[in-house]
């Protein structure tokens, strides 16, 4: 498997591709809530989200060895500070396109979108979407503030984005963040009044994924269930019936067929653990018509392993998984998620992994 | 000159050495503070330049009560002590 990056609520460790942790922790002790390791030039960015001390991003180019800090991404200074916006975590970060070398998204709480054109030097406020009048409609999901968790940049073309907030929607911009649209037609919001359970600006995206082959195939796993788009998020289809569950996180697109995603599904919102404490991951490689639930090598009982939204990644062959769970528990799979293997059991609650590109 | 000292566990992350520096106000020392060092206000002040949730600064024995505007008064024998407070585990 590729190295893999794991930030945790107690620093961020690197596993080397035999599975070996490689000594020591970077930020030991304290939380990292997002990680990104930069295709383009190797770079690797961390968010830390200090108790006391506030969001810091750092960014080490010699592949974790050793980190500067950087500039983090900040709310422009209000003329009245009194209920201005601060940022509470840095929930994101993603890279710009192959021709914009330099450019990084960071997905914010409360929800807002922050770009850098210096590799983190410096950052600035996507005005675009957080002046959308929609944004007095979102409310927090999971968190006081709602939270910008998902950035997708399309690989052919970087100026076409989309984002997911909960809660808030899925937004997309086709021309770099200068504008944005409400999309994603088709989800469907329970815990709002009737009226509101098919209105785009209502939903609760927990996460998306697109294939990177075939960036139309947009995956969702949503508070509500799973959906597929083949538009680009522009509109969805729920796929019903996934067993054992359709309620979870996570989702990882496969890179090269837009037919193969995985989940990491729970009970349900009000009983976030393994159905039966049995830990699965559900796999369809149909377009959603059907799921496999893989637990190969996974606790087969009394498990309480919830696994976050950027909890569970693959690789650039599809063939290798990772998956951390907030008990601190970190698996990693071969063929594609059939059969696990535990790499570290006695982690502090993981927030995210990350293959490093090859 | 006022004299501000800071918690141990802020130098883990940032140099912060004990130091003098001149102000009639919380506001004003922090300011001539960042002069010398400036890497140390984002971890005390938010990007809207209130005092962060979980530091807490008393001037003497009394913590401040000016938290947005850091107006508190300081004279030039006050001892600032920049200080975390409770936050997780």
């Amino acid at each position: 498997m590729p190295d893999l990056l794991v930030a945790t609520r107690k620093g961020l460790l690197r596993f080397a591709h035999d599975g070996k942790l490689v000594e020591p922790p970077a930020f030991l002790g304290d939380p990292v809530s997002a990680v990104l390791a930069d295709p383009r030039d190797g770079t690797l960015y961390a968010a830390l989200r200090l108790g006391h001390f506030g969001v810091k991003l750092h960014r080490s180019t010699d592949g974790g060895a050793s980190w500067e800090e950087v500039a983090a991404p900040a709310f422009p200074a209000a003329p009245d500070p009194e209920g201005a916006p601060a940022v509470d975590m840095v929930w994101c970060l993603e890279a710009g396109g192959s021709q914009e070398p330099g450019r990084i998204w960071a997905g914010t709480l409360p929800a807002a979108l922050f770009v850098s054109d210096d590799r983190g030097a410096s950052w600035r406020l996507v005005d675009a979407l957080w002046d959308r009048p929609e944004r007095k409609d979102w409310m927090g999901g999971g968190y006081d503030h709602p939270g910008l968790h998902t950035i997708l940049v399309d690989p052919r073309d970087p100026r076409k984005l989309t984002v997911a907030i909960s809660t808030g929607g899925i937004w997309r911009s086709t021309d770099g963040g200068g504008t944005w649209a409400l999309c994603g037609r088709g989800l469907r919001q329970d815990h709002v009044p009737p009226e509101r359970t098919f209105d785009p600006g209502f939903q609760d995206p927990h996460r998306l994924a697109a294939c990177a082959a075939a960036p139309e195939t947009v995956w969702c796993q949503h508070h509500n269930g799973i959906f597929r788009s083949t538009d680009a998020a522009e509109t969805f289809v729920e796929i019903r019936d996934v067993l054992p569950s359709a309620f979870g996180f996570a989702v990882a697109a496969h890179p090269g067929d837009p037919d193969t995603a995985w989940f990491v599904p729970a009970i349900r919102d009000e009983r976030r653990v393994p159905v039966e404490g049995r830990l699965v991951v559900t796999r369809t490689r149909d377009g959603g018509r059907s799921f496999e639930a893989l637990g190969r090598g996974l606790p087969e009982r009394d498990a309480f392993d919830l696994v976050y939204r950027h909890g569970l990644d693959v690789d650039a062959t599809g063939e290798h998984l990772a998956m951390g769970s907030t008990t601190g528990h970190l698996w990693i799979a071969d063929g594609g998620g059939e059969s696990w293997r535990l790499l570290a059991g006695h982690l502090a609650p993981i927030a995210a992994v990350r293959f490093l590109p090859d | 000159m006022p004299t501000v000292t800071f918690t141990a566990h802020l130098a883990r992350q940032v140099p912060a050495a004990t130091l003098e520096a001149p102000g009639t106000t919380v506001r004003e020392v922090l300011e001539a503070v960042f002069a010398t060092s400036p890497r140390l206000r984002t971890y005390l002040l938010d990007e809207q330049g209130r005092l962060r949730k979980h530091v807490g600064i008393w001037v003497d024995s009394v913590p401040i009560s000016d938290r947005i505007g850091l107006g508190d008064p300081v004279t030039a024998t006050s001892r600032l002590h920049v200080l975390q407070l409770l936050s997780g585990g």
